[in-house]
């Protein structure tokens, strides 16, 4: 993976997959302290404690159409890699979290990537619940949430061109105006 | 045009949008649509899935084709990657392998719009590569 926008396109997915119906991603960067922390965090069907301990590793999957699972294990190896952490959370029937750090001036962290992309091509298949993103830096906090959006669009589709290109452009912009890491 | 930055700004481009937009006919039965599927699991995304649904995503949308596009996960084929199943309606879903923009621009000229195969079909016997 090159980005963590791909990496959150794909973990997002173990969230879909666990039928939660409230999925946040959490950026949160600090300048200061040279850090960046990515969170995920569902209310899906959560894992008991022998999947939980097996999760990251990438020769583990509770798929059947193939043999290794590398999602999470990637994160964590660029995590790790990066000079961060990673931790994994969850509790069967309540949720899991995936938090991983990183050092934000460390050459091999990967870059933030077209999130906006990731944050509208997962709402097109995501119709279940809501998915919410945030993003926080010293200069401001901004946070998207697909209830209130899809509220206020009532009958019309996302897939719709001018709507795409305004989620789209409402996030890039409210990172400008935060200046997010790129 | 002023920064779109808040969901009022949003809400004012839907609103604006709303005379030019028509409500789709057949959103009530999904099944007359042409449903595309991408494949998005690790394997999908680490050689180029989002690209792929971006363009089709744009593409489907420039021409004017009814089509619901969304993500799927991982069918096995993951030297294939990244991976498309289109299902016209009435017709049995098929599987492409290796869509990048290139393929894409020909499954949407060749099989979408023609109805002709094309190179680079997977032959699965499956019924859905939801699981």
């Amino acid at each position: 993976m090159r980005t963590l926008s791909e990496h959150i396109l794909d973990i997002v997915q173990n969230s879909i997959k666990a039928k939660a119906t409230l999925i946040e991603i959490i950026v949160e960067e600090d300048k200061i302290n040279d850090l960046c922390s990515l969170t995920i965090k569902d209310n899906g069907c959560g894992m008991n404690r022998e999947t939980l301990q097996q999760a990251a590793n990438p020769f583990f999957t509770s798929r059947n159409t193939r043999k290794v699972g590398l999602g999470l294990a990637l994160l964590k190896q660029n995590a790790e890699r990066s000079n961060g952490s990673f931790k994994l959370d969850s509790e069967p029937g309540v949720g899991t979290t995936v938090t991983a750090g990183f050092q934000l001036s460390n050459v091999d962290k990967p870059p933030m990537g077209d999130i906006w992309e990731t944050y509208y091509l997962t709402l097109l298949s995501y119709s279940e619940g809501v998915l919410e993103y945030s993003h926080e830096t010293e200069k401001g906090k901004f946070s998207i949430n697909s209830g209130e959006i899809k509220e206020m669009l009532g009958d019309i589709s996302f897939q719709q061109k001018e709507i795409r290109e305004g989620i789209i452009e409402l996030i890039k912009n409210n990172l400008e105006e935060i200046e997010a890491t790129k | 045009m002023a920064k779109i930055k808040t969901l009022a700004d949003l809400r004012k481009i839907k609103e604006e949008a709303q005379s030019k937009i028509k409500l789709r006919e057949n959103s009530d039965n999904p099944e007359q649509l042409i449903q595309i599927k991408v494949g998005m699991a690790t394997c999908g995304i680490a050689s180029g899935a989002k690209d792929t649904m971006k363009y089709l995503v744009e593409e489907l949308e420039q021409e004017a084709i009814d089509a619901v596009v969304t993500q799927t996960g991982c069918m096995g084929y993951c030297y294939a990657e990244p991976t498309v199943e289109v299902t016209v309606p009435k017709k049995e879903p098929v599987v492409f392998g290796y869509v990048n923009k290139e393929k894409a621009r020909e499954i949407i000229d060749m099989y979408i719009k023609r109805g002709e195969l094309i190179d680079g079909i997977i032959p699965v016997n499956f019924k859905t590569i939801d699981e």
